[in-house]
């Protein structure tokens, strides 16, 4: 790619002094090109920075289309953090146990599930991973009515648990890792064997520590995938106290109607984690999701 | 898909004199697997993973099944099996469930129909044109992605916002370029339809693109220099090397867009609620209403199970048109 992309530019330059009479539409739809991405780009920031103005605004001036706030306050920031039927922080606090939870156990147990089927040999080894990946088909739809009435049973309804434990089964974690570990030399699990290292040793010591980036796109992707699951929390969780930030957002929605600018806080709030995440690791996400793509 | 590889490995220096060594090679990692504590360790390896698995992902799959033969309310004690009532009442007019169903089934049909097109086409510009080396490339693909990080819950609220009929931004916008209406974005049809697909399309755009990215990087380069030595124009180059070169990448982007819009559930639920009427109410806000708000367990887990072999279709054809271009 680093080839390619180089190579690119001085074809184009090359070209230019021979067939620049005839058609000389590289420099200029160049410039086209440019202004129509800074156009695109200020029409997919501009809302989320609308956001974040009209959360500093008085609920008076969130009706006018105004840029800076005339009398910026954070009014709506202090009524949000204290008001006991949206009770923000509590959701910011379980949200953040729930995200950090889940990709805990999915690391933890896709890790081992997936290094079993990627370097052990057992009878059904075959069908059990055909079946692992093919329900990474199933519509997730097809499971809310039954794990509802599942995660009902085990008594977990309106508890962080639920928004935790059914949601790492998904077999996206395993079929991730599988893929790395069997692109993973086996030079350095024999040399730790024939060192009289067991499994268990070899996958603790010597694959995860390999597995490194790997481990941190697919925790930071089950994060990012947890924190912004809405369906599923909106329906298993219905105390003020236990909701997460994002069916929370739903509730501010019904509890403030018009008073936007009160709204936009909880926006802001559910925004920033995962848009700091995004900007310090841009790279382990965009390539972990083109990487892997089935995410959608 | 382990065996392959290894014999894809092996399979090389197995014409000359290594092959051997190499064979003995095999030989002592089918040992060690034994010295590792033989037959149970695998399944050891596997157990948390499957627990899960068989808890929230096997048995459900089998369950949904089961509840939608069933009258089954919640909340009742009773839950009288009804063979396949609950999926026939889905297709006699007049019944309670199949008017509401199929409006909603109709929605969702509709989302699809106008997002789907939007999100395949735009995408693919622009990642032809971030394809490219140019300063700021990379701050482009992020700008254009951030918004896929939200959640939909954000997107929602935002948008229900910017579009308010009154004060929203998009009506102010509209005012000052002269067009002096209140346009009911979220109230009103056709203008609902906009105000659910137009989000979508900000939300989801960049995950499009990065995807078209990635397939762009695997078309030869040289194809393009054979093209502009050909004296191709920059649009038979996007013709004849660009859309032939990614059209497994473009299956892809088709199927999972239409599987992730006909899942559409947020921004109707939060933007249009439905309105107005149940008009862009989607499938799966009608399921939730059904099943976890009014406790027809029965009649919405026969509805999730049919939207779920449309899904399935579609996935399934996705999965064989992509393996066949795959094997040639």
């Amino acid at each position: 790619m680093a080839t390619a992309t180089t190579s690119r530019p001085p074809t184009t330059q090359a070209r230019e002094p021979v067939g620049g009479g005839t058609k000389g539409p590289s420099l200029g739809s160049r410039a086209g090109a440019y202004a129509g991405l800074l156009l695109l780009t200020v029409l997919f920031v501009s809302p989320l920075v609308f956001m974040l103005v009209t959360s500093f605004k008085t609920n008076f001036e969130a009706a006018q289309p105004t840029w800076i706030p005339k009398d910026p306050t954070t009014e709506n920031y202090s009524l949000v953090l204290n008001a006991s039927q949206t009770p923000v922080l509590r959701w910011f606090a379980n949200s953040l146990l729930a995200a950090a939870g889940q990709a805990l156990l999915i690391i933890v147990t896709a890790s081992m599930a997936a290094y079993a089927l990627a370097r052990m040999e057992f009878p059904g080894k075959r069908l059990l991973t055909g079946l692992i990946i093919a329900t990474i088909f199933v519509p997730p739809i097809v499971l809310l009515i039954p794990n509802y009435v599942i995660v009902a049973n085990l008594g977990w309804l309106d508890s962080l648990t639920a928004v935790i434990v059914p949601g790492a089964a998904g077999a996206f974690g395993v079929f991730f890792l599988r893929q790395f570990f069997v692109s993973l030399p086996r030079e350095l699990e024999e040399a730790a064997r024939l060192d009289g290292a067991n499994r268990w040793q070899i996958f603790y010591k010597v694959i995860l520590p390999l597995s490194k980036p790997a481990l941190a796109t697919l925790a930071l992707l089950s994060f990012l995938t947890n924190w912004n699951d809405f369906l599923w929390p909106l329906y298993v969780l219905f105390s003020p106290e236990r909701l997460t930030l994002q069916p929370g957002l739903s509730t501010m929605q019904s509890a403030f109607t018009t008073d936007y600018a009160t709204i936009m806080v909880g926006g802001v709030i559910a925004s920033v984690p995962v848009l700091i995440l995004f900007v310090i690791a841009q790279r382990f996400i965009i390539e972990g999701v083109s990487r892997s793509g089935l995410k959608g | 898909m382990t065996t392959t590889d290894l014999g894809g490995r092996a399979a090389p220096p197995a014409a000359g004199p290594g092959a051997g060594q190499l064979r003995r090679g095999r030989g002592r990692l089918g040992s060690g697997g034994a010295q590792g504590g033989g037959g149970l360790v695998p399944y050891l390896f596997l157990a948390p993973y499957l627990i899960l698995f068989g808890l929230f992902v096997l048995a459900p799959s089998v369950y949904v099944i089961w509840i939608s033969l069933h009258d089954w309310d919640f909340l009742l004690p009773g839950k009288p099996f009804v063979g396949l009532q609950n999926y026939l009442n889905l297709f006699k007019p007049g019944t309670v469930t199949s008017g509401p169903f199929w409006q909603a089934m109709t929605a969702t049909g509709k989302f699809v129909l106008y997002s789907v097109p939007l999100l395949v086409a735009i995408p693919l510009a622009v990642a032809v044109m971030l394809n490219q080396k140019f300063p700021g490339r990379n701050f482009f693909r992020a700008a254009f992605f951030a918004p896929y990080v939200l959640g939909v819950a954000v997107i929602g609220i935002l948008w229900r916002f910017l579009l308010d009929p009154n004060i929203g931004l998009v009506n102010h916008m509209l005012d000052r370029i002269g067009i002096d209406t209140n346009v009911p974005w979220t109230t009103q049809t056709p203008w609902v339809w906009a105000a659910l697909v137009g989000p979508t399309v900000w939300w989801t755009l960049g995950f499009n693109t990065v995807i078209y990215l990635a397939g762009l990087q695997d078309i030869p380069k040289e194809l393009y220099e054979a093209a502009k030595v050909d004296g191709a124009s920059r649009w038979q180059q996007f013709r004849n090397v660009t859309l032939p070169g990614l059209r497994p990448v473009l299956v892809f982007v088709i199927t999972i867009t239409i599987l992730a819009s006909a899942n559409v559930f947020g921004q109707p639920y939060l933007i249009t609620q439905g309105r107005p009427g149940f008009e862009t109410r989607s499938a799966i806000m009608y399921i939730g209403q059904e099943g976890l708000r009014e406790f027809r367990m029965g009649n919405a887990a026969a509805m999730s199970f049919l939207l779920t072999l449309v899904l399935m279709l579609i996935s399934v054809a996705n999965f064989l048109v992509f393996r066949e271009r795959r094997e040639r």
